[in-house]
């Protein structure tokens, strides 16, 4: 039985998923991290929250297009600090997993706006988007 | 009879077969990386809500806009509660790490009154927009706005479910491994509603009052 | 008073009324009474042979991936036989209906036939076939002992029977939709279809996705984490790489299914306005979103079965796969591309030339990696010893069908083309030729080559060469006429004609639809001829085709371990390496073996989410709240079983494994 070696180090049948515990998470973080990330988001929130409700830039894509960089940031920010997201959990799946729906996420957006605005330009002329005027109200 | 390891010289010169199988094998378990492949799918069905909100956000149907209804004070409120509840979680997830129990606990409750007072806030909020007649039938882009910002909260409302039900089997059970495991899964998905709610916060409610 | 007993009627019964049973149609009526008879001899057959007990200790409650797999595709075939039904009847209109001749069909019936006939083949005979042959070839390909989660793999399969379940139970209480089988609003909108037949619609897709969605996962995580130790991802079988791609397609498209459905469900029950026509609804968002959905989902049907071809080219020709690394790269090229198409499905919507040209460009550059493929089947055929056995009959005729299918294919991705043949006779014939010749024919080839590992004997090859031949040469009637028909002009759909010039067309069709149904009934006479002559059939050895994967070294059927000892992997083709290198079964030293415990969680929950489902769609609120609950709790409960697990005692893998070696021996 001394010369019993296993491919992994413990001895007890049901405790087999024990040990893999301990490789498998890759990160806990620790209470450094999760303040770190937690006062990074509330920067990242408040300054999104002041440059809109202050109305700091004239233009509103400008606005816009600020605070879609502060959310990405900040999600960049939840993703490291609270979800532990690394190249090397789960053996790099986890990444590859994120990146593929990022990259679908992304397909499905523009696609579909780029599309609809096709469509809605091509077939629905007289719609406004800013439409405070009346739309036929069908019957 | 005895029992020959599979990996040893002399049992490969007794039997050249054995470099073909393994006597123990223990596969990794699945759980994490299942869950967090699910995530990514339930990544998709926001992407398409927020897809529907881009399409249909601006469509009022002569009914009220996103500036005249959205008060920004209360999701700025909002905001604060989720992001505490994150990091409350994240304190329990800390707890647990060090196997103490009742800390765990505590820290998993307050995550969940700070979920069940984002409920509230959204609930009153969605109250006050349909008695003012801006109801999620008035106009597309209410359409769009209630059902995406109505299915974060109907997620949020599951994760308290989920987590009330997870303290009961701590309770019984303690931090054994299975437990510990959905604790990992019941983080993933917190954080996971958090990070979407930067998206819907950002998007919906900032961009929405901008003209 | 009497207006309380009214609403409380209203709200126990909703909408449901003996007015919702059709017992002025007499083809439902003939088909009601079919199915009770049928149903009745059934059941009564499983009372007298005291099965009950066996069906659900061994079956219903299974979590082993070797019987969900079997299930699956039981569930298949008989949808198979409905879905057929309903193209036969399809055929049959069409070849009769001609000018004053309105045909045995109104128009009212005809398009709920056209519909349930397309959402039953695709999400309930064709999803089902390719989930089954994925549920039992791969874990055993990849030398595990189940799936990742084989509790969720039994809940998987019972929520797609559900809804299955609730398909059939439109025919009887209440109608189906008669919208298409991708329901487009306004059409499916409350307004224009108040009544239930979306609803049921809905509600059955909504509740197999749940199951197929948790089935994409499982086959994920399995692939991912449960590989023999030393298969590398580039030493998988191909049929393992086709399916980890199907199941991240699965994944990666479903939800969009979900949310989409969702929308619409609001819109019909609480009148919002995503696809309404006025206060800023847009239709086409519908139509847009669906198709992202969509087109992976095609991709999802005919993936898995590229991965059989490979394998049965590659085992019936003796001769290893030709570019296995080009077969991975093509299928992983084509995952990613799936989703960089979907506007082929709408070209003449309007979206205009910049993005019809886009979309067209993409679509044509997506037929390449499957021509790569072919050309690597070709290339391991050629100089091989081919053996034209059952699956190799049905892998040449994919090969010359799907590519008639995806040249048909390629003439309708250039947009002028299409706004000529969109939604005629040619785009159903299109989409026929690559199912079937893909799809079908390469679930036929499957099922002929594994069969043997999932019974323990071979199908009967006369019958089967029967089936085979009626099969090409109806299909080929069948949809050869549809091309013509459609680069005549002649629209989908249609359930009546002017034009007595087409009508010979529509007749040679429908002698092809008659020769595939003797098709399909010499399939049914192989599987009840192969279980008479079982013995003579037998497969003794487990390899009864000189295989080169995995599955092949266990016996006929497995042991519900698989594995007595988890193989160690070196190259591609293990089992062909391993024969070659002249391996011989470990005979001692077992040991016990951890195993998943069967459940009936999976099956109450599915059941419950059926109830709901039918709840709904009646507007039954008080049924739907209290099933809602009791789904809840039924959940959480199941959440509390921590015990899930058993061990198979050293003894009985001893006994098991002696009794393979006797039979081996005896057979020598």
């Amino acid at each position: 039985m001394s010369e019993h070696h296993m491919t992994t180090a413990h001895a007890d049948d049901h405790g087999h998923h024990d040990h893999h515990e301990h490789d498998d998470h890759a990160n806990h973080g620790s209470l450094k991290s999760y303040t770190i990330g937690f006062i990074l988001s509330v920067i990242l929130t408040a300054i999104p929250f002041w440059m809109v409700m202050g109305n700091v830039f004239e233009s509103s894509s400008t606005t816009a297009m600020v605070i879609l960089g502060f959310a990405a940031v900040q999600i960049v920010v939840h993703m490291i600090y609270f979800l532990h997201m690394n190249t090397k959990a789960e053996g790099g799946w986890s990444m590859l997993a994120l990146i593929f729906t990022i990259v679908i996420v992304v397909i499905t957006l523009a696609g579909s706006l780029w599309v609809m605005y096709h469509l809605n330009h091509n077939m629905m002329p007289g719609m406004m988007h800013d439409g405070t005027h009346s739309t036929h109200k069908m019957p | 009879m005895s029992d020959i390891t599979a990996n040893t010289v002399d049992a490969l010169n007794a039997d050249p077969s054995a470099r073909y199988y393994v006597r123990e094998h223990h596969p990794q378990n699945g759980t994490l990386l299942g869950f967090w492949i699910y995530l990514m799918s339930d990544c998709l069905i926001f992407a398409c809500l927020f897809a529907a909100y881009a399409v249909l956000g601006r469509n009022y149907a002569g009914g009220p806009s996103g500036a005249e209804l959205f008060d920004l004070p209360l999701v700025a409120m909002n905001t604060a509660l989720l992001l505490l509840s994150s990091i409350t979680y994240g304190f329990a997830m800390l707890e647990s790490v060090r196997k103490r129990l009742r800390p765990t606990m505590a820290w998993l409750a307050i995550t969940g009154l700070l979920g069940a007072g984002f409920l509230a806030l959204e609930l009153y909020e969605f109250s006050h927009l349909i008695h003012q007649g801006a109801g999620p039938q008035r106009s597309a882009f209410l359409t769009s706005f209630f059902a995406l910002v109505g299915t974060h909260g109907l997620h949020v409302a599951f994760g308290i479910v989920w987590l009330i039900t997870l303290m009961f089997q701590l309770k019984r059970h303690g931090l054994i491994p299975e437990n510990n495991r959905r604790l990992m899964c019941l983080s993933m998905f917190w954080h996971f509603l958090d990070v979407i709610w930067i998206g819907v916060f950002t998007f919906v409610y900032l961009m929405g009052v901008l003209p | 008073m009497m207006q309380d007993q009214f609403d409380l009627t209203k709200l126990i019964f909703g909408r449901l009324g003996w007015e919702s049973i059709p017992l002025h149609e007499p083809i439902l009526i003939a088909t009601f009474l079919m199915v009770a008879i049928g149903g009745i001899a059934i059941l009564g057959a499983v009372t007298k042979m005291g099965w009950w007990g066996t069906l659900w200790r061994d079956w219903i409650t299974s979590i082993d991936h070797k019987k969900i797999g079997i299930m699956y595709m039981i569930l298949g075939l008989v949808m198979l036989l409905r879905g057929f039904a309903d193209a036969l009847m399809m055929r049959a209109q069409q070849a009769i209906a001609f000018g004053d001749n309105a045909g045995f069909l109104p128009p009212h019936h005809y398009d709920q036939i056209f519909t349930a006939h397309g959402v039953i083949m695709i999400f309930f005979v064709a999803m089902p076939l390719v989930t089954g042959l994925m549920n039992y070839v791969v874990p055993l390909q990849i030398g595990a002992r189940d799936v990742a989660f084989p509790f969720l793999n039994n809940f998987s399969f019972w929520m797609t029977t559900v809804g299955a379940a609730l398909i059939m139970v439109s025919l009887f209480v209440g109608e189906f939709a008669t919208t298409g089988w991708l329901a487009y609003p306004p059409l499916s909108g409350i307004l224009a279809s108040p009544s239930v037949g979306v609803d049921y619609y809905i509600w059955a897709l909504q509740i197999a996705g749940v199951g197929t969605l948790l089935s994409g996962v499982n086959l994920i995580v399995t692939i991912i984490k449960m590989r023999a130790p030393g298969m590398t991802m580039m030493k998988m079988p191909v049929f393992t790489w086709t399916s980890l791609c199907t199941n991240v397609l699965i994944v990666a498209s479903f939800p969009v299914l979900t949310a989409v459905l969702a929308m619409l469900s609001l819109d019909r029950m609480i009148g919002t306005n995503f696809f309404t026509n006025d206060l800023g609804g847009n239709s086409m968002l519908y139509v847009n979103l669906i198709w992202i959905w969509g087109h992976p989902e095609v991709y999802i049907l005919i993936l898995p079965l590229f991965g059989v071809f490979s394998e049965v080219v590659s085992t019936f020709s003796s001769k290893r796969l030709f570019g296995y690394t080009s077969m991975v790269y093509a299928t992983v090229v084509i995952t990613i591309l799936s989703y960089l198409v979907w506007l082929h499905h709408f070209f003449t919507m309007g979206s205009g030339a910049s993005v019809n040209s886009f979309f067209g460009i993409t679509t044509m550059i997506i037929s390449i990696p499957t021509g790569a493929k072919i050309f690597n089947w070709l290339f391991t055929m050629y100089r091989g010893r081919i053996r034209f056995e059952l699956p190799m009959m049905w892998t040449v005729a994919f090969m010359i069908t799907f590519v008639i299918g995806g040249m048909t294919g390629v003439l309708l991705a250039v947009p002028p083309a299409d706004f000529v043949l969109h939604n005629s006779l040619f785009l159903i014939a299109h989409f026929h030729n690559v199912i079937i010749g893909g799809v079908l024919f390469g679930l036929f080839a499957g099922i002929n080559y594994w069969f043997p590992k999932a019974f323990g004997y071979k199908l009967d090859t006369f019958w089967g060469k029967v089936s085979f031949w009626n099969w090409v040469i109806g299909f080929y009637l069948a949809f050869m006429p549809l091309y013509v028909l459609g680069l005549m002009g002649v629209t989908r759909r249609m359930s009546h004609f002017a034009d007595p010039s087409l009508q010979i067309w529509f007749q040679i069709a429908a002698l092809g639809a008659v020769l595939i149904a003797f098709g399909i009934a010499a399939m049914l006479m192989q599987f009840y001829v192969s279980f008479r002559r079982r013995h003579a059939l037998r497969d003794v050895t487990g390899d009864p085709w000189d295989g080169r994967t995995l599955e092949w070294a266990t016996s006929s059927p497995p042991p519900d371990y698989n594995f007595a000892f988890t193989p160690r992997v070196y190259d591609n083709d293990t089992w062909a390496d391993m024969k070659k290198q002249r391996y011989t079964r470990p005979l001692q030293g077992f040991t016990s073996i951890h195993m998943p415990k069967n459940t009936a969680a999976g099956f109450i929950i599915a059941v419950l989410s059926g109830v709901i489902g039918f709840a709904l769609i009646w507007h039954m609120w008080l049924l739907a709240g209290v099933g809602f609950a009791a789904l809840m709790a039924a959940i959480i409960i199941h959440t509390f079983n921590y015990k899930r697990d058993y061990y198979i005692p050293a003894a009985e893998v001893v006994r098991t494994e002696a009794a393979r070696t006797r039979l081996l021996e005896s057979h020598v």
